[in-house]
């Protein structure tokens, strides 16, 4: 009895003073990702990015604000998150390049780098569990990349501040902030599929270069093949226009599947508050629709099955990762 | 009977087709130094794999430190160091910082953490200044000893060591091996040690087994190993005369008297006689007294090399 209680009070002590091994290992990724060149390229490209859409919207905000005739509907800091002369995309199209870029960048070489270098078997003989280190990677680059976002965030509120002095609005701040989230999805949705690639491959160069394949079939070819395929399906008698709806409602949802569509949809309803419908729209529901800005929540609701798309696309391909590397043979 | 540390039986795995290893039943005790030995694909480090809980076997338990590896493995893991064979390290950080992790993956509280990596690269004589280089720096004999400083982090009792002197210069070997027989005296480690060097596996270990094809063909201490293949005629002397022998030579019928004697075999000047018995001082004597000169004696032994190749034709 007595031993059990030393050994108990041990246990508590170990157990304060070092923190669980995935915690441990969370900590060793994130530093060994901010250290990497890999991710200091990475990041002066999007703060880049940031900087330049940033810029051109600051630039044009005379012709903004004197085109806005209501004041109450002005929500500046959406505009200078979405407004372009042009010249460069909007930050959240652009987002939806370098998400992907981000995700797979960090987590391509995952486990198949850990296996070359001799540290799997290595690291997998402490008594730590199997799943500890893939969580780890996840995790590491998960908070990495929401800790990245939120400055951009709150960089950009910043910025907003000083240079026009109008303070932001309630709904303006939970656009944004829920535009960060999703974006921190949508990388992680693409870390999660690197991080399979990572299990399935041992090169990391087959890793990454699929990844990247994937990602280009996505972002190029799957629109060309469904614009393609809905041309061909289409009837060229004008009249038969409940046939063409059915048909562009099947496109449109076929699109839906491209992650980088699943994105640009939410991102787009949330930063702009004037749209109303993704998709096809009938005269008959536009009739008497009033032409002004949706309530945050009503936003949501229209991309809802957007976000939850991109959430549960990201959970599915973890999942696949994790049963992957459980089963697999160590030594293989 | 002292309770055996590591108790594997009747483990098995196969990969596909090919049996990896093959109903190995092995028990080592508390304190022994075991030396694996096999040729390279012999199943060595699947067995090994399969003690740590890190590989599944298809039959059979193994249970080491008292826990079944297979359904407990992180108990087995807290009590035993591993060093695998392809060993690697974190390139962008410091063998410091490597050994550092290692220690906070085991669960050493922070406070004591430093103290036991400094206590452990004085154990396997790392240079102080060394450690704060990057790993990618290190040499193979280096990283081996950081290797094995790793291992000694979590204060083990077994350290598995799977082809520990894979790719050391000879003068490394040496010193490795007698770090080992070090650790084994002085921490009373256990230590199971894989290799297909012969003369070091013979060098350190108490007790050794034959491993070849999945199976453990033989399993003993040297001696025990070379009465198995030496049953019939244990020992053999060659005595070489510096002159050719006429025949028939005299002294012939004296030592087919002798009732030890099983086999004489003359080839040139060098007479060699087994025998059942060690009658070396006596063969020597009634040489002399013959009037013969004799200019060598050699009393062979068998050596570790002979029992593996022995048991590699047999396979």
């Amino acid at each position: 009895m007595e031993k059990s209680t030393n050994t108990l009070s041990i246990y508590t002590s170990r157990h304060r003073l070092c923190p669980s091994p995935v915690w441990v290992m969370v900590r060793k990724e994130i530093s060994g990702h901010i250290r990497s060149w890999k991710f200091i390229v990475l990041l002066v490209l999007i703060l880049l990015t940031y900087w330049g859409s940033l810029l051109v919207s600051m630039s044009d905000l005379r012709s903004i604000t004197s085109s806005i005739k209501d004041p109450e509907s002005l929500f500046i800091y959406l505009k200078l998150l979405t407004h372009t002369n042009g010249s460069l995309p909007p930050f959240h199209v652009f987002m939806s390049f370098l998400g992907p870029l981000l995700g797979i960048s960090l987590g391509f070489d995952a486990i198949n780098s850990e296996k070359q270098n001799g540290t799997l078997n290595r690291i997998l003989a402490q008594p730590v569990y199997r799943d500890n280190l893939l969580l780890s990677k996840f995790v590491g680059v998960w908070i990495l990349v929401g800790a990245l976002m939120l400055t951009l965030t709150l960089l950009m509120i910043g910025t907003g501040t000083i240079l026009t002095g109008i303070i932001i609005e309630m709904e303006e701040l939970w656009r944004i902030l829920t535009h960060a989230l999703i974006s921190v999805f949508y990388i992680g949705l693409w870390l999660a599929i690197a991080i399979l690639l990572s299990v399935v491959f041992h090169q990391p160069a087959t890793s990454a270069l699929t990844a990247i394949a994937i990602w280009l079939f996505f972002t190029v070819f799957y629109e060309v093949i469904i614009n393609l395929a809905v041309k061909a399906m289409i009837p060229d008698n004008p009249l038969q226009a409940s046939a063409q709806y059915e048909i562009y409602q099947l496109a449109f949802n076929f699109l839906r599947l491209a992650p980088s569509q699943l994105y640009t949809d939410a991102t787009t309803t949330l930063l702009m508050p004037s749209v109303r419908s993704l998709g096809p729209v009938t005269m008959d529901q536009m009739a008497g629709a009033i032409p002004t800005n949706l309530p945050f929540k009503e936003s949501l609701m229209i991309v809802w099955s957007e976000v939850s798309g991109l959430i549960a696309a990201t959970f599915v391909c973890f999942a696949l990762a994790y049963y992957k590397f459980m089963r697999r043979e160590i030594r293989t | 009977m002292e309770k055996a540390i590591i108790e594997l039986s009747n483990l098995s795995k196969s990969y596909g087709s090919l049996k990896a290893v093959d109903r190995l039943n092995l028990s080592i005790k508390k304190g022994e130094i075991f030396g694996l030995l096999g040729p390279n694909g012999a199943g060595k480090t699947t067995s090994i794999l399969m003690m740590l809980g890190l590989s599944e076997p298809d039959q059979g338990t193994a249970f080491v430190c008292g826990h079944n590896a297979t359904f407990d493995p992180i108990s087995v893991r807290k009590k035993v160091g591993y060093m695998p064979d392809s060993l690697g390290f974190y390139d962008d950080m410091t063998a410091w910082q490597n050994l550092l992790y290692t220690g906070e993956l085991n669960g050493i509280p922070r406070d004591q953490l430093e103290a036991i990596c400094a206590e452990v690269i004085q154990t396997v004589g790392l240079d102080q200044e060394v450690i704060h280089r990057k790993t990618s720096t290190f040499s193979r004999g280096m990283k081996q000893r950081l290797g094995l400083a790793e291992v000694l982090i979590k204060q083990p009792e077994v350290i598995i060591l799977d082809e520990p002197t894979l790719g050391i210069d000879p003068i490394g070997v040496k010193d490795f091996l007698n770090l080992i027989v070090k650790l084994n005296r002085e921490k009373d480690l256990t230590v199971l040690l894989s290799s297909h060097h012969l003369e070091q596996v013979q060098q350190v270990c108490d007790r050794m087994g034959i491993f070849i094809g999945g199976q453990l063909l033989a399993e003993g201490d040297l001696s025990t190993l070379s009465k198995n293949l030496t049953n019939e005629n244990p020992y053999h002397v060659n005595i070489t005369l510096a002159e050719q022998p006429p025949t028939p030579w005299k002294g012939q019928e004296d030592i087919q008297k002798l009732t030890q004697v099983r086999n004489i075999k003359i080839d040139g000047s060098t007479i060699g006689i087994s025998s059942s018995e060690d009658i070396t001082a006596d063969l020597v004597r009634l040489f002399v007294n013959k009037g013969y000169d004799i200019i060598g004696v050699q009393k062979k032994e068998y050596h570790l090399e002979d029992i593996y190749q022995s048991y590699f034709k047999a396979s």
